[in-house]
């Protein structure tokens, strides 16, 4: 396999488990405080809201995933491009739109579907370009 | 509407700072060998030793707390599209000050990616 293959295929499988890491660890934070419910802004409240996102394990499930999320981020901007990996993540609010559709059977506006579109050629131009243009840096070797 | 604005140019310049300051210095860690659990504890416990990493994650806790001001003054569907602008500030930095080599079929990518992203969050 060639080299710039290698790196092609190496950042797709990155990004695409920024994009599920994300969407996964958002959508269980959403569902952890909906089981909290509404957070009373005072101190006994917000003192309330503490205890009970630290024992909620949905909670924790959606901070492992938002981990994930930074970690392949990390991972990837360690070859990558930032100009490419930045633009490339917004590949998510595409995909999401898609699963509500299918699975949530949720109505889309035009003026979203004209944004999902956009986002799908932009990403798709972004994605063709090669996604590493700096030098590489001669990592110190540990004497 | 002037301090909108200028915490506007907080979250984007935080979140776009933080993020360039940490592509920096995840490119001065180097990549890992191999994607394995090993090599990648490694390659994390490296990148956390790096400067540039506490350089940016205080810029992106500033940017996230702007967010949640801004979001206490005006309503998502206007703080998140106009958030998208950070797509092209960070495309800039990119250039200028990461010297990357963005060439026109990528800055093309970035404003349509701009655009749709502002379209989706505007619903």
């Amino acid at each position: 396999m060639g080299h710039e293959l290698r790196i092609r295929i190496k950042t797709l499988v990155m990004i695409l488990a920024m994009v599920v890491c994300a969407n996964a660890g958002d959508l269980m934070l959403k569902r952890g405080m909906t089981q909290i419910g509404a957070v009373e802004i005072s101190a006994v409240g917000l003192r309330h809201a503490f205890t009970s996102t630290v024992t909620n394990g949905t909670i924790w499930i959606g901070i492992v995933f938002l981990v994930g999320f930074m970690v392949s981020y990390m991972t990837v901007l360690s070859w990558a491009d930032y100009s490419y990996v930045m633009p490339a993540g917004a590949f998510g609010y595409a995909l999401l739109t898609l699963l509500a559709v299918v699975f949530l059977h949720e109505n889309v506006s035009p003026r979203r579907w004209v944004g999902v579109v956009l986002i799908c050629i932009g990403v798709l131009l972004v994605g063709q370009t090669r996604p590493r243009t700096t030098e590489v840096v001669a990592r110190e070797v540990a004497a | 509407m002037m301090r909108v604005a200028l915490l506007l140019a907080v979250l984007i310049v935080g979140s776009t700072g933080g993020e360039i300051a940490i592509t920096h210095g995840m490119k001065s860690t180097g990549e890992p060998e191999r994607l394995r659990p090993r090599e990648l504890l490694a390659f994390l416990a490296r990148a956390l030793r790096s400067g540039w990493f506490w350089v940016g994650v205080p810029l992106m806790a500033l940017s996230f707390y702007s967010l949640l001001v801004l979001l206490s003054w005006e309503p998502i569907s206007l703080v998140i599209p106009a958030s998208a602008l950070s797509y092209v500030v960070g495309t800039l930095g990119a250039k200028y000050i990461l010297r990357e080599d963005v060439s026109p079929a990528r800055w093309i990518g970035v404003v349509l990616v701009c655009a749709g992203v502002a379209l989706v969050a505007a619903g």
